[in-house]
């Protein structure tokens, strides 16, 4: 126990266990589990999740939350795909899409940090007011699902580029973003924003702009998420992503990210994403009927949360 | 000037305002919207509501970010648990009833025995119970809707019991009394601001800041039940999913109330016309005929416009 007890504060390695006992059982339970393609039809499922939740982090290291980015993946989702259908769906109508897609998740953070940090709002009312918003933007760009993309974006996303499939291609671009950001004397200021506001502002730290570029940051992480499930989906939804901001926090939390803020980081957020999106794998191939997959997902990461939280408390 | 900015800045004179101004407009836009019939059917519809955000008005109070977005899951739970209890026998009604109460009493202590215990986040605690309850519905019911009002119930919420007012109305104004005596004038009520506002000062006083913050998480969710019964009251018949549209309006008429989020400073009465005003709002939308999202965005906007009023946080420049 005292050598649990020395984790203080990395909950990450927690996660880190759970994930691997879940990739045992389901190794077990699904024989070509580890089969190259199955690997990355897993990977591709979890991608959308994992993105958010890098986004997130941010937000949440501030001392902030961001309910909205369920409904900022929705919104990123009907803009890429009008602007794409509207411009003719060759190639470069496809690139335009993309930075249009970009270019609103980016935005949609910012009014949230502007709001948020600018006007002092209460974040978590604040940003299920922008959702409500950005949601009934989202029905007013395309107000029923529909609308395919063209061949060649699907047909790239599943596909490979020089070699690498898509999906890995976007995830080290991820992680690479992480990993910079990781470096980069933000890391250390937002977890001084979100730890103890008042000192981190006496201390001159540029709060607002520092909370700002997370939302934005988490904004457009959603957009990437969002273009990620565009690209499985292959079409317009304007109610697409409405459970991603509450399974990214949960992630979030399960990665070790105290919700006060200050403490965590991007690698326990990844971790916790993929023990979710493994939970479910796993509840699926154990042949649970349907209607306990729910309630066994709902018990074990309530548990893991407790376990957690339990092995890494001082 | 600062006492006429004051009391600008009344939670209690802006939502009365709020409400006034949106029955006018109703008025103006669709003549007939504030007649006294509608005005009743509105406020039941509120009062449903306000029933719930008295639980999530408690917790709010209580501090440490609390928060609970079960409630929507316990009272889709309490609505199953009395529609099956009842199944249209007006003689099991106080059964259905106690055992939906008792259901959320139980659903909440755990919650606040996770937060309190085991230090999960309030949210997060309460958004993985909410995942539980809905799977355990799923299981329970298999999908099936199931279970009936009873007629008196039915007559109880939308029939008039006196004055062409329903009962229901009665009971809230009760629980509204009931609750500002007991935030305002008794012990228990005035440890709930304390471990609100500075806990470590609350238990350097002796109070037993644990135990009170489990009871008030078990309070939410006996407020649960009960609204679980007051829905399947309403509407003859319960689905799984029936509590979930009020998980978040809940919070938000305590917001719009005058409750801080950080906890510690309040009232009941607050959220009370909080819960009028967002139905009322939301009724005005409606009426004005616009496209969904449309009403969509000047709700969203409107949220916002009100948070602008007095939903700040206080400026870390002194």
């Amino acid at each position: 126990m005292t050598g649990l007890n020395k984790l203080g504060g990395r909950t990450w390695v927690v996660t880190a266990a759970a994930l691997i006992v879940l990739l045992v059982i389901n190794a077990v339970l699904q024989p070509n589990f580890l089969e190259p393609s199955v690997v990355q039809s897993n990977l591709t499922t979890f991608l959308p999740l994992v993105l958010v939740a890098i986004g997130q982090t941010y937000v949440i290291l501030g001392g902030d939350i961001d309910l909205s980015v369920g409904a900022i993946v929705a919104l990123v989702n009907v803009v890429t795909v009008t602007v794409i259908a509207g411009l003719g769906g060759d190639g470069t109508a496809v690139v335009i899409g993309l930075v249009a897609g970009m270019g609103v998740g980016a935005t949609c953070g910012l009014v949230n940090g502007l709001i948020i940090a600018g006007l002092r709002f209460q974040p978590i009312v604040t940003t299920f007011a922008t959702s409500i918003v950005f949601s009934g933007l989202a029905l007013w760009v395309l107000p029923q699902a529909g609308m395919p993309v063209p061949e060649p974006y699907w047909r790239t996303y599943a596909g490979s580029i020089l070699g690498v499939p898509t999906v890995y291609v976007i995830y080290v671009v991820a992680f690479l973003i992480a990993a910079v950001l990781a470096t980069r004397p933000f890391a250390t200021r937002l977890k001084a924003v979100g730890g103890l506001r008042t000192a981190a502002f006496q201390t001159g730290l540029e709060l607002g702009r520092l909370r700002v570029s997370a939302f934005m940051l988490s904004g457009l992480f959603g957009a990437f998420a969002s273009l990620c499930l565009t690209g499985e989906t292959a079409s317009g939804d304007p109610l697409m992503g409405q459970t991603l901001a509450m399974s990214a926090i949960s992630a979030v939390v399960l990665g070790g990210t105290a919700l006060a803020g200050g403490v965590g980081g991007t690698l326990g957020s990844v971790l916790g994403a993929w023990v979710i999106g493994m939970i479910g794998s796993v509840i699926f191939f154990a042949g649970l009927p349907f209607e306990y997959q729910t309630l066994v997902q709902g018990l074990i990461i309530l548990a893991a949360l407790a376990g957690g939280v339990l092995v890494t408390r001082r | 000037m600062s006492r006429f900015v004051d009391l600008a800045k009344n939670p209690l004179l802006i939502s009365s305002v709020a409400i006034l101004a949106l029955l006018i407009l109703g008025e103006l836009v669709s003549p007939g919207f504030a007649r006294g019939d509608q005005i009743v059917r509105l406020l039941t519809v509120s009062a449903i509501l306000g029933i719930a955000a008295a639980g999530q008005n408690l917790v709010i109070l209580g501090g440490r970010e609390g928060i609970d977005l079960s409630i929507g899951a316990v009272i889709s739970l309490g609505a199953v648990i009395a529609g099956n209890v009842m199944n249209g026998s007006d003689a099991a009604i106080p059964l259905a009833f106690a055992a939906a109460c008792f259901a959320g009493f139980m659903i909440g202590t755990v919650n606040g025995l996770g937060v309190t215990y085991l230090r999960i986040p309030p949210l997060v605690m309460t958004l993985g119970m909410m995942g539980v309850i809905q799977g355990g519905l799923v299981v329970l019911s298999r999908g099936v809707p199931s279970g009936n009002a009873a007629p008196a119930l039915m007559a109880f919420v939308n029939r008039s019991a006196f004055l062409g007012i329903p009962g229901i109305l009665f009971v809230w104004a009760a629980i509204v009394v009931l609750m500002a005596l007991m935030l305002k004038r008794t012990r228990f009520g005035w440890s709930i601001y304390a471990i609100g506002s500075n806990e470590n000062a609350a238990i350097l006083t002796g109070l037993p800041a644990r135990r009170i913050r489990v009871l008030l998480y078990g309070l939410a969710g006996l407020f649960g039940g009960f609204t679980g019964v007051c829905v399947i009251g309403y509407t003859g018949n319960s689905f799984i999913s029936v509590g979930d549209q009020y998980v978040l309006p809940s919070v938000i008429a305590v917001v719009i109330g005058g409750t801080s989020l950080a906890g510690g400073a309040g009232s009941y009465t607050g959220t009370a016309l909080g819960a009028i005003a967002l139905i009322l709002l939301q009724s005005v939308l409606t009426t004005l005929n616009l496209e969904f999202w449309g009403r969509q965005v000047i709700f969203g906007g409107t949220l916002l416009l009100l948070m602008l009023l007095y939903g700040r946080q206080a400026r870390l420049r002194v």
